[in-house]
């Protein structure tokens, strides 16, 4: 095992450095320029020398395989450099918005979690029912609202209901704190981005837990446990679901990764200052030097969680082995 | 010498505060409270000599003095008033202007701030070393030295005197840093820390997310500031912004809505929410590419500022967008701006826009126009007021038989096109300043300035802005800078003004004493606003 292991990281530096050497070269294929948008973003007087100060202090006067090089020595170090909008080290500001991209991320998988097992081993073990079409028009409906959307019917919602309620409108705090200082705080803002994400998420996890469990519930093991006489629920709970986890922890890990950084719309409308506010900011005020870091960050990210669903695979299916 | 009494020698221009109601005006300012404000940008760095946007100035401002200021009380004019200094005074010829420092004024950690202070400051701003940014440098041309007279006096001598001075002194960038923190910890220390003299303290920076102050108590102006605190919370999204507003998160955002996001807040909160509107000194362009025929035609340009109709366009796009006013070359409403009477003998603004357009048909015709292309016209991906104007531009020009392909494009890509590629036949620009300066304000239309982007060359123009930069006299500006107008607008028709933008600023009740400025820049110290939430 421990052999597949290390092969498994040591497979990973080529993906890096590929993912490293696309983003790089990509951003500067785009137009624009950073010290422009600073110096000259607002319309005010725009002075061509200031411009070329800028540049030559960020270093975009170098050639870019002098740049690059950087870029890569730094990567090695865990050195993702500074920031070219904000002057702060990359790895600080990442830091700071980590925290909550991490909280809104797990609280959408436990969100999604809560509601697409349950849900999906119903649909599966009363399949064709009314309870099964209730389910599935809901996953459905999930997988065709986007979370963002969702999000600004949310709220909504809580501005209006707070008027009838209280007589004056409650809308989402607008600044974290973390859950440890002030809980009530802490979660009156991240229940609603949670629930709008975690609940497309289930939608996609609900329609996978069906069709796997209904698949294993067709094993001749199965059948077998019940020629036996065992209990339905003792066959769904502990011989069936189990094993028909398998592609749904798969889409949950997926998922989450994704999650991580790609919060980007929900983030803006519930306004969190996440990972993927972070990174759509950096593209758009072209600060290369933070879209690396962030983009680097969520390849290690997918290449990590895929390495441990593979690791979780064993786990579930003894019959897994590493090779 | 001649004391000017904190009063510029413009001292002009009516409030052009159009407010439904002006918060505060003359209520008794009550102490206490936080006040929360959002802003919809972010932070680049601290260093206001360097960075040009709003989102620096709202949350970094109160920590900060200026040496002048325009006054928050009356922002819509040209009244400076003193901040760091006591007095000053300019000499007869106008080519020196002394000022005494306050006494007694300190820094947050503490080191008494004196004349060395400000001039360590204008160096910076003034004279930087080579590879040191500053971003107004130019502003100071007329510049000709600086000193210490004594610790409580500061003078500069201009080389010429020149009305654009005084506003280039009262840019909300001019924060006084010590002269010791340059000296000690380089010119760049203050990009990542803060030490100023202002009405708050700094408390805390999240990035991305919030700026937090607190009352300074040894603040110079007596009895100010009247808040506890303040908090800058950065939101970059619309709609979070008002939704802030009227879920109550935040009292007020400085830069200002679209009339259909201020039409929501009164309707959802009523009494509850005060509405300032007033003139904006921003304003989008149209620039033409000179090299990129048959844009080189001066009947062409005019022919298509002709077929613009900015009076309809005022009466109907102020309903849907941040755009509003009819105006020339210089902010409206400001003494050297063109009255309605002048606006109307300039190509594209007589009320006749059937006979404007009739003329821009033959003006077409004159100069061998070819109807049958399609041109290219490279506008800015934000809504407002970019894609709003630029759609109705697009349809201005469609009624004169004038097809453009509208090529709407993220702000880096559009920078790029219109200020390196020059790929573009026609482009939306904008001139968005601080300070009502319009002598240094209307440099943008000189073919000559690094911010014009037309690629042509005129010696007429730029004669013209010569003489109107050092006019001495109100008189003598104005009639020069009608001439300018004339210049760029009508005969070359180099570049032209579509509408001027309108700032609309709703905001909680019992904000009191904010004033609405003509620009986001302005009035951000906050030692002037006061939180009354009528509960005594």
């Amino acid at each position: 095992m421990w052999q597949y292991v290390l092969k498994r990281l040591l497979l990973m530096i080529p993906t890096v450095l590929g993912a490293a050497f696309v983003i790089f070269f990509l951003l500067r294929a785009l137009p624009g320029d950073v010290c422009e948008l600073k110096l000259g973003g607002e319309g005010a007087y725009y002075d061509a020398e200031q411009i070329e100060i800028c540049r030559n202090n960020l270093g975009l006067n170098e050639p870019l395989l002098v740049q690059f090089g950087t870029f890569v020595a730094g990567l090695a170090t865990f050195d993702l450099g500074e920031s070219m909008w904000t002057g702060r080290p990359v790895a600080e500001e990442m830091a700071k918005r980590f925290e909550l991209s991490l909280q809104v991320a797990i609280m959408a998988t436990l969100v999604s979690i809560v509601i697409a097992i349950p849900l999906g081993t119903l649909s599966a073990v009363y399949q064709n029912t009314w309870i099964d079409y209730v389910v599935r028009t809901v996953s459905i409906a999930g997988i065709a609202v986007p979370s963002f959307w969702l999000g600004i019917l949310i709220i909504l919602a809580l501005l209006s209901v707070s008027e009838m309620l209280t007589g004056s409108r409650w809308s989402p705090p607008l600044d974290y704190v973390p859950l440890w200082q002030d809980p009530a705080y802490n979660l009156s803002m991240l229940i609603w981005p949670a629930l709008a994400t975690g609940y497309r998420y289930s939608a996609v996890a609900t329609r996978m837990t069906r069709s796997s469990l209904l698949e294993v519930l067709r094993e001749d093991y199965v059948r077998t446990a019940r020629a036996k006489g065992v209990v339905e629920k003792i066959i769904v709970n502990r011989h069936a679901l189990r094993n028909a986890m398998l592609p749904v922890v798969t889409v949950i890990g997926i998922e989450f990764a994704f999650l991580m950084g790609g919060l980007v719309v929900t983030e803006q409308v519930f306004n969190l200052n996440g990972l993927g506010r972070l990174l759509v900011d950096s593209v758009t005020f072209n600060d290369y030097t933070m879209t690396q870091g962030i983009v680097m960050t969520i390849v290690l990210v997918f290449v990590m969680t895929n390495f441990a669903i593979d690791l979780l695979y064993a786990w579930l299916d003894p019959r897994i082995r590493y090779s | 010498m001649r004391t000017t009494y904190m009063k510029t020698i413009l001292g002009l221009a009516a409030a052009a505060v159009a407010g439904s109601a002006l918060a505060g005006g003359h209520a008794t300012p009550k102490m206490g409270g936080t006040l929360d404000f959002v802003v919809g940008s972010k932070i680049p760095s601290y260093d206001a000599h360097v960075e040009t946007t709003f989102g620096m100035i709202h949350p970094i401002a109160p920590f900060y003095s200026l040496l002048i200021r325009v006054n928050p009380n009356e922002p819509s004019s040209s009244d400076f008033e003193c901040d760091a200094c006591e007095s000053f005074e300019v000499s007869d010829d106008g080519l020196t202007y002394t000022y005494k420092i306050r006494q007694g004024m300190t820094f947050h950690d503490g080191k008494p701030l004196d004349a060395n202070d400000v001039h360590a400051t204008y160096e910076k701003i003034m004279f930087p070393p080579e590879g040191i940014a500053s971003s107004r440098k130019a502003f100071y041309a007329m510049v000709d030295s600086h000193r210490v007279v004594d610790s409580h006096t500061y003078e500069m001598k201009l080389k010429f005197p020149s009305g654009a001075y005084l506003p280039a002194m009262a840019s909300p960038f001019n924060f006084i840093y010590a002269d010791e923190d340059l000296a000690e910890h380089g010119l760049n220390w203050h990009q990542r820390n803060i030490n100023g003299s202002g009405p708050f303290k700094f408390t805390e920076h999240q990035p991305g997310a919030f700026v937090t102050g607190v009352r300074n108590d040894n603040y110079h102006l007596e009895g100010r500031p009247y808040l506890d605190g303040f908090k800058s919370i950065v939101a970059t999204n619309l709609a979070s912004r008002v939704q802030a507003i009227e879920g109550d998160r935040a009292a007020i955002e400085f830069r200002g809505f679209p009339p259909k996001q201020r039409d929501a807040l009164v309707n959802a909160l009523g009494d509850k929410i005060v509405v300032q509107e007033s003139d904006w000194n921003c304003v989008l362009l149209v620039t033409p590419n000179h090299k990129s025929p048959p844009f080189d035609d001066a009947r062409v340009r005019r022919a298509l500022s002709l077929a613009v109709d900015r009076w309809g366009g005022s009466k109907y796009l102020s309903q849907i967008a941040i755009v509003k006013t009819v105006g020339g070359v210089a902010f409206p409403g400001h003494p050297l701006a063109a009255s309605e009477e002048e606006l109307v003998e300039l190509a594209g603004y007589g009320k006749d826009i059937e006979a404007n357009r009739a003329e821009a048909l033959r003006l077409l015709e004159e100069a061998g126009f070819d109807f049958s292309k399609t041109y290219r016209f490279n506008n800015r991906g934000v809504d407002q007021p970019y894609k709003v104007v630029g759609t109705w531009l697009i349809d201005q020009w469609r009624r004169i038989g004038v097809k453009f392909d509208q090529q709407v494009n993220p702000s880096p890509v559009f920078y790029d096109i219109l200020r390196k590629q020059y790929a573009f036949d026609i482009s939306i620009d904008f001139n968005c300043q601080s300070v009502i300066n319009p002598i240094a304000d209307v440099s943008k239309f000189l073919p000559s300035a690094g911010n014009n982007y037309t690629q042509g060359e005129d010696a007429e123009i730029e004669a013209a802005y010569a003489a109107l930069e050092r006019a001495g006299t109100i008189e003598e500006q104005r009639e020069l800078m009608r001439e300018y107008e004339r210049l760029v607008l009508s005969e070359k028709a180099s570049q032209f003004i579509t509408l001027w933008w309108y700032k609309i600023n709703p905001h909680r009740d019992y904000v009191k004493g904010w004033k609405i400025a003509p620009s986001h820049y302005l009035g951000q110290q906050l030692d002037h606003i006061w939180i009354d939430r009528g509960d005594g």
